[in-house]
């Protein structure tokens, strides 16, 4: 990661913020307006945010994976599932379902990794069909159970879908005390008060967003501080030298692609046990293939990635605090109000940063080829 | 009586183009230079040198045909075993539900009517992918070329004679909105083709992203500007096309129109492209080894680009038959998923276009007969889905079905597609 990158991510954060603070500063405090962008942006960039981290195990190890997106799939379908059941079957409270939901969504993910792993590392299996073939399954399998279970005759629960247990709850950081604590020694101004208010409104984030950005550090101290993380990436980069020192290449890439079903799984999990309640099929709508794109924008680098996810989140948000504001969209910008124009900024985006305008991206050298000894 | 004639003669056709399959696998590797099933991927050892001309007799032949259509045939099969266990694990009963398949895709004249008509979208998608992955492409995006072209096609369908201000004649309106539908299609999926060859922007996440901002842009031209604007119309669609820019179906009072014909006709014509012309042949050699490409003089760049084209051409060609043959109308939504469906057709026939025809017209057969099978045993279509992804896996993992048969290897493998860096 180059600081002409770090800037572009920076202006292009700006730009998407200040037109949401251009339209609604008629009807809201702008720093509210700011406030209020960057935790929807922190927010909806975790599914990319752990996706990203999913690629970055995966390909630092050698393994392409553009499977993220129906991993991400199965583990909100299952996790939601495994919701469900604790609480409605066999009686759990709210937060162990859900902590078990969590769990599920993740076994699950791990699985689909599994075979991924197996087809791309032990039957040298097209990377990228591979992938591919990961998606249809989940696509498949959740659609077969969603309908099986939930809206057929066959339906177990009746024909109608079970009351879910709902979403993780908000971890209080307690940031706005804080900065109203400092208020309170410096003269405790309305505008301090305000500033207080706002800070507190971005930290408040529910667990799995937090754990992401945690993850986002784990990942970077594991992959560059770590003998594990060295031999990874030296599997990643020329498996054939990393053999002849005793490194396991099919053990490394193994281990490493299975982490990477960990993290999709975790960003499966946010669908539908912190973001909405409910599962629809289909429900990941791009999100796997988005944080694709912000792995490579992010060179293979967990914080270029997070920095890259939090560009998609921004774009994302803008598509969410436009709709809140879109009265006061000024007439002759009248095709704004569409959310369907809007939502098309973050493919574009993509699109734009993969033509490589802001630097080349380099890859890990053996990305995407099977190791035959 | 008409029935049982198209019936034979859809036998007499499937059997041939088989047969044309089977030939044409069996007479790869006889040392011709055609090496579009070798794979070029780095690091494996020196291609297996061609030595001197074999000879084939007809025992050969079938040998080799048997063989290399073997797996495949296994993949179907191992799929639909696993698919019944599916069924069976969540209660249902697996023979019932397969009865009401086969009955709702070959029961009948109409059944079969449908599953030509299911088949023709999933013929062009199919050719269109196939087409991308022999100049070693990946396009992930012919569901959004098939959307545009659909719309195209549509917008010319209903509005042309406005704008004009008189009718037009079927012979040229039909051709019109289906050649600017598959126009349109072309178009946009030059633009990741462009991008691959002059970024280096992988065409994979391009085609992908290029997928959602057809979808927004559909959903935004259904929803406002091409709506329906009759006053019963609540959904997303656009208005019904002129009578002239209808294609007329085969049979009267069935469903299977022209297009199934035409999309036959483009299979072979594709078949003849890429075998049989220069184009073809620098598609191919792009798609095997862009660098030794390069070095024989093809324009490497502009050949992925045209490929590309190609492939969306094919897409947005299904599209627009849909619109002008089918629905009379766009409506949001009706492509979904075929994109998906398109690849496992391609790799399913081995990028053959008789090969993806065959597989098509089993596609196509299948999700007739779920609607069926759903209403005869309330196993939801989406099981579909799950064989479809099985026969993907195991058509892409063939050393699966080989160890579970037992079948030996013939060192002939489809690679496809290449890491980032590509």
């Amino acid at each position: 990661m180059n600081w002409k990158r770090f800037g572009f991510i920076a202006l292009i954060i700006v730009i998407l913020f200040g037109a949401v603070v251009l339209v609604g500063s008629v009807r809201q405090e702008p720093i509210l307006i700011i406030a209020s962008m960057l935790a929807s942006t922190i927010t909806v960039a975790t599914p990319l945010t752990l996706g990203a981290l999913s690629g970055i195990y995966c390909e630092r190890s050698g393994v392409v994976n553009i499977g993220i997106e129906g991993m991400m799939l199965t583990a909100a379908f299952f996790g939601w599932l495994g919701s469900i059941y604790m609480n409605s079957i066999f009686g759990f409270d709210k937060m162990p379902s859900l902590i078990i939901g969590v769990l599920v969504a993740i076994l699950s993910s791990v699985l689909m990794a599994l075979l991924h792993a197996i087809l791309s590392i032990t039957y040298k299996v097209d990377q990228i069909i591979g992938g591919t073939v990961i998606n249809i399954l989940a696509l498949g399998v959740t659609g077969f159970l969603n309908r099986q279970l939930f809206f057929e005759k066959g339906s177990i629960f009746g024909g109608n879908v079970p009351h879910a247990p709902g979403t993780l709850p908000i971890v209080h950081i307690p940031a706005q005390e804080a900065v109203s604590a400092i208020c309170g020694w410096t003269g405790n101004s309305e505008n301090c008060q305000l500033v207080a208010k706002a800070v507190g409104q971005v930290f408040d984030q529910q667990p799995i967003t937090i754990a992401a950005i945690l993850l986002v550090i784990v990942t970077h101290f594991v992959l560059f501080k770590t003998r594990w993380g060295l031999r990874t990436r030296s599997v990643g980069e020329h498996p054939r030298a990393a053999d002849t020192v005793g490194i396991n290449v099919i053990f490394m890439r193994y281990a490493n692609v299975l982490i990477g079903g960990v993290m999709a799984g975790l960003g499966g999990a946010y669908f539908t046990l912190e973001s909405v309640p409910s599962f629809e099929p289909g429900m990941t709508n791009g999100r796997g293939f988005i944080s694709l794109a912000a792995m490579i924008f992010g060179n293979w680098t967990p914080f270029g990635a997070w920095a890259a996810s939090l560009v998609f989140g921004a774009a994302q948000a803008l598509q969410i605090n436009m709709q809140l504001y879109r009265e006061s969209i000024p007439a002759q910008w009248a095709f704004l109000q569409s959310s369907y124009v809007v939502g098309m900024v973050p493919y574009i985006l993509t699109m734009l940063i993969l033509t490589g305008i802001i630097g080349k991206t380099i890859s890990p050298a053996a990305d995407g080829q099977p190791y035959e000894k | 009586m008409l029935v049982y004639v198209l019936g034979f003669l859809g036998a007499v056709l499937l059997g041939t183009l088989a047969i044309v399959f089977f030939a044409v696998l069996a007479g790869k590797g006889k040392g011709t230079g055609q090496k579009s099933v070798i794979p070029p991927s780095a690091g494996s050892p020196l291609p297996t040198p061609s030595s001197a001309p074999t000879r084939y007799t007809f025992k050969s032949i079938i040998f080799s045909a048997v063989d290399s259509l073997l797996v495949p045939l296994l993949a179907v099969l191992t799929a639909i075993l696993l698919g019944g266990i599916v069924i069976a694990v969540v209660g249902g009963d697996p023979f019932a539900a397969y009865k009401g398949l086969i009955q709702g895709a070959f029961g009948s004249a109409k059944a079969l009517s449908e599953t030509g008509v299911w088949a023709t979208p999933y013929i062009f998608a199919g050719l269109a992918v196939a087409v991308a992955f022999k100049g070693g492409l990946f396009n992930i995006g012919a569901e959004g070329q098939l959307a545009l072209g659909a719309v195209v096609a549509a917008l010319i369908g209903y509005a042309l004679p406005g704008w004009l201000g008189f009718d037009l004649p079927a012979i040229i309106h039909i051709p019109l909105a289906i050649g600017l539908g598959a126009l349109m299609g072309a178009l946009w999926a030059a633009i990741p083709g462009f991008l691959k060859a002059y970024t280096g922007g992988h065409e994979v996440i391009n085609t992908i992203m290029m997928n959602y901002i057809a979808l927004n842009i559909t959903s935004f031209l259904m929803n406002g500007p091409m709506k329906d604007p009759s006053p019963t119309n609540v959904i997303a669609r656009t208005p019904a096309i002129a009578e002239s820019a209808r294609i007329a179906p085969l049979f009267e009072g069935f469903r299977v129109h022209w297009g199934f014909i035409l999309a036959l006709l483009v299979a072979v014509l594709i078949w003849l492209l890429l075998q049989k012309t220069t184009f073809g042949f620098e598609i191919r050699m792009v798609g095997s080894n862009p660098d030794a490409a390069k070095y024989a003089g093809i324009n490497v760049k502009r050949t992925i680009v045209l490929t590309m084209a190609l492939s969306g051409l094919l897409a947005g060609l299904a599209g627009a038959i849909e619109v002008t043959a089918l629905n009379y109308r766009h409506e949001l939504g009706f492509s979904m998923g075929y994109g998906f469906d398109a690849i496992a057709i391609a790799l399913l026939g081995k990028t053959n276009p008789f090969g993806v025809v065959i597989a098509a017209i089993l596609f196509g057969a299948m999700r007739n007969g779920a609607t069926r099978m759903q209403f005869l045993t309330m196993i939801p279509v989406d099981v579909i889905s799950i064989i479809q992804a099985l026969i993907l896996l195991f058509v892409a993992a063939d050393a699966i079905i080989r160890y579970i048969y037992r079948i030996k290897a013939r060192g002939e493998r489809v690679t496809l597609t290449r890491g980032w860096g590509g």
